[in-house]
């Protein structure tokens, strides 16, 4: 499903080089978890995906259904099925949390070539997937993310994700600012969302939400490459000993 | 979950399905191909005089007119606006224009000429009193419901075509017609209110107005009526070289009601054209006047040639006790806008209200905002100003909040946003603040924001595309002027929200 291969990037405004070299292949069904230290280049791999402006890809592509992924604009991206649940979920003020997920669902059908949903489907559907995720009426009525609790946020990317039903999907430390009780609603609706042919990689600094949403594969990322790829143990010794020595790993492959 | 943002919805994705149908070209361009009678170019005693005899008018008024004019030839235009204007020749323009036809008034809806009908029908404003504003009734047929209909007067270059619906008005008591009818027919109210709120020599454009204003709309709402529905005025400019110089003037007496609306549009040409308008209200006890404004004139071409230059003096006069005024206003059009539709609070606790969206693109200039004079007691003001700029555009707030010694209890609450797209735009915002009392209050909010890069990419991310994101955006940020405007207006600001920032963005 998706492929990156050497991938390069650094930032636009100066030149640092933030991703140096990095290769991962995603299959349909597959859950990959990328853990690291701040500052390996996490986020900014979630970014380069989505298409966000600021970064320049130095070298290496990357394949969507073997398709060359970074040619398309951010929004062709959503459409092919690309779907990231932000760090921060951005606030937009005056814009109601209805009419921009039926704005951004029906930009996608439309990109599709798919028809529009009516009101009453599109109504039916949305209430449904809030129900799931426990999002009240009041809400939903609120503008996008303005006044919203972390963990409402966090819930609201959820939301999101299940409505535009994406193949894809990057959760950027969905995990941060969430309670306990958060952390479990946002995974029962990922983990019900999991399919044979959906892919997710799962970015965080710890390995509390693999506890719920259970990886395929943990890459353990340090200063712009990854170092160590296994399977959830992986997890659990990071868990125990920290990063240290994945530190030491970063360092001999310069 | 309620109705209310169901039709929001179907607001926004009419908006965004504009965006993509119109590709930013000026919608109201086109002009109508149609006999027209000028008085002679220029301004002089005689160009008054024979404007007051087009309009059969009394003597009173032509002595009204007559001063004004001599008033005005001492006047000098104000320079004090944070706008560049290329020197005007007021000697090179036409005072009059009208159609050829409109030369014996018609006397009946049924007697317009089919080309004027046509256009107004081409702008969504049917001269028919079967059928109402644009929009309407395809978007939202369950609200085509007795109390959504609306009165037109349609205002053609320098005279008014018709009035739909006023025998119906005229049972309900409320007097709807052109300003000129008016003169002749009412003159008592014209004599008692016209200039009351505006007086001649206000100031150099509404001087120039009161000399050679050839005709407008005239409201009298009785004591007692809650008018039975909307009122509205559509202007539009068709001849060349031409200024339109209109007077409104709508009184609602002793507790009544009036919600009126007003709109404006000119063709597409390449030399500038000017519009100078007065409107009055008057409110006395208990009464309540809302007035809406979606300006449209032609705003020039991307690199700043032709367009209207819209010079206009809105004043509400809160005479009465409890009397209240709403101005809401959507500036999306003219090369330059000049307009503070302002309120007197005269009568004790009176209340004056005032919303505003303006929106310059490419080489648009607007000065605008509101006066809020305080002078009765526990007289409340509110304004919410959203100024947006794109392109190399320059916006510019300007308010003044007064509260005077007598005005015991008084407050005014004011907030002003500014939102720039692109980094070549300028906004301005200028706040007057002049509080004579202890007891009064006066609180002044100001922000002024980009389109946020984040929010931008948040919208893609989600599938939606750049320019409709901004336009997602932009309303959202006027949301709360948006609301205060009558629902089928509120379409059509939405939309032109949208159509004046094409191409601001990438």
């Amino acid at each position: 499903m998706l492929k990156i291969d050497n991938l390069k990037v650094s930032l636009e405004e100066e030149d640092k080089q933030i991703i140096k070299g990095l290769s991962l292949s995603i299959n349909p069904g597959e859950v990959h978890a990328i853990m690291g230290p701040n500052g390996s280049g996490k986020s900014t791999l979630s970014s380069v995906l989505a298409g966000k402006d600021g970064y320049v890809v130095n070298n290496g592509t990357v394949k969507f259904d073997g398709s060359d992924l970074l040619d398309a604009e951010v929004e062709e991206r959503a459409a092919l099925g690309i779907f990231l649940a932000f760090q921060y979920p951005i606030e937009i003020p005056g814009v109601g949390n209805m009419n921009f997920l039926r704005t951004a669902l029906n930009s996608q059908r439309k990109t599709r070539g798919q028809e529009e949903l009516n009101a009453a489907d599109f109504l039916k559907l949305v209430r449904s997937i809030a129900k799931d995720l426990e999002i009240s009426d009041e809400m939903m009525k609120r503008p996008v993310n303005v006044g919203a609790s972390g963990g409402e946020k966090k819930r609201n990317e959820i939301l999101q994700m299940c409505l535009l039903e994406p193949r894809f999907v990057i959760l950027d430390e969905t995990d941060s600012g969430l309670d306990v009780d958060a952390m479990k609603l946002v995974s029962r609706g990922v983990n019900n969302f999991l399919s044979s042919s959906r892919s997710f990689l799962v970015i965080t600094h710890y390995q509390r939400l693999l506890n719920y949403i259970v990886p395929d594969f943990v890459h353990i990322m340090v200063d712009g490459r990854i170092v160590k790829t296994g399977d959830k143990k992986l997890a659990l010794h990071v868990e125990e000993t920290g990063y240290k020595d994945f530190l030491q790993l970063g360092k001999e492959k310069h | 979950m309620t109705d209310n943002y169901q039709v929001r919805d179907v607001i926004d994705k009419e908006t965004l399905s504009t965006v993509r149908s119109v590709g930013g070209k000026y919608k109201y361009g086109f002009s109508t191909d149609i006999e027209t009678e000028y008085a002679p170019l220029g301004l002089n005693e005689d160009i008054v005089k024979l404007i007051s005899k087009k309009n059969d008018e009394p003597e009173w008024m032509l002595d009204w007119r007559l001063k004004a004019y001599n008033r005005w030839k001492k006047l000098k235009q104000p320079d004090w606006a944070l706008l560049k204007i290329p020197e005007i020749d007021f000697q090179d323009q036409y005072y009059y224009a009208r159609p050829a036809n409109m030369k014996e008034k018609p006397k009946s809806l049924d007697e317009v000429d089919p080309k004027l009908l046509e256009t107004y029908s081409k702008l969504g404003i049917p001269l028919t009193e079967q059928k109402k504003l644009a929009g309407v009734i395809e978007e939202n047929p369950e609200e085509m419901s007795e109390n959504r209909k609306v009165a037109v007067d349609a205002v053609f270059d320098s005279v008014s075509v018709g009035t739909t619906f006023k025998e119906e008005l005229k049972s309900a008591g409320v007097i709807f017609c052109s300003i000129s009818e008016a003169i002749k027919e009412y003159p008592d109210l014209v004599k008692k209110y016209l200039g009351s709120v505006v007086p001649i020599s206000d100031n150099f454009f509404a001087c120039l107005n009161a000399a050679v204003f050839s005709d407008g709309s005239f409201v009298y709402i009785p004591e007692g009526v809650r008018c039975p529905m909307e009122l509205s005025t559509y202007f539009r400019i068709n001849a060349e070289n031409t200024g339109q110089f209109e007077r409104t003037l709508i009184i609602a007496d002793n507790s009544s009601y009036v919600s009126y609306l007003e709109g404006c549009t000119a063709p597409q040409r390449d030399e500038s054209q000017l519009h100078a308008a007065v409107v009055e209200l008057v409110i006395l006890d208990d009464a309540e006047i809302k007035y809406s404004t979606v300006q449209n004139w032609f705003p020039g071409d991307e690199n700043g040639v032709g367009g209207i230059y819209n010079f206009v003096t809105k004043r509400a006069d809160c005479r009465g006790r409890n009397s209240k005024v709403m101005w809401t206003q959507v500036e999306t059009g003219s090369a330059i806008t000049w307009k503070y539709p302002s309120c007197i609070l005269k009568g004790d606790n009176s209340s004056g209200e005032f919303y505003s969206i303006a929106i310059t693109n490419n080489m648009q200039q607007a000065d605008t905002g509101t006066k809020m004079i305080h002078l009765g007691k526990n007289t409340n003001s509110r304004i919410v100003s959203k100024g947006i700029s794109a392109g190399k555009a320059q916006n510019t707030y300007r308010g003044l909040v007064q509260i005077g010694g007598k005005s015991q209890y008084s407050r005014n609450f004011t907030q002003c946003d500014s939102l720039l797209i692109g980094n070549k735009c300028g906004a301005h915002t200028v706040p007057y603040i002049d509080i004579n009392n202890s007891s009064a209050r006066a609180e002044h909010e100001a922000t002024t924001s980009k389109v946020d890069e984040d929010q931008l990419f948040y919208c893609m991310q989600r599938g939606i595309g750049e320019e409709d994101a901004v336009a997602l955006i932009v309303n959202g940020f006027c949301k709360e002027v948006l609301q205060a405007l009558p629902m089928e207006f509120a379409m059509e600001a939405q939309k032109l929200v949208a159509i004046s920032l094409e191409g601001s963005v990438g």
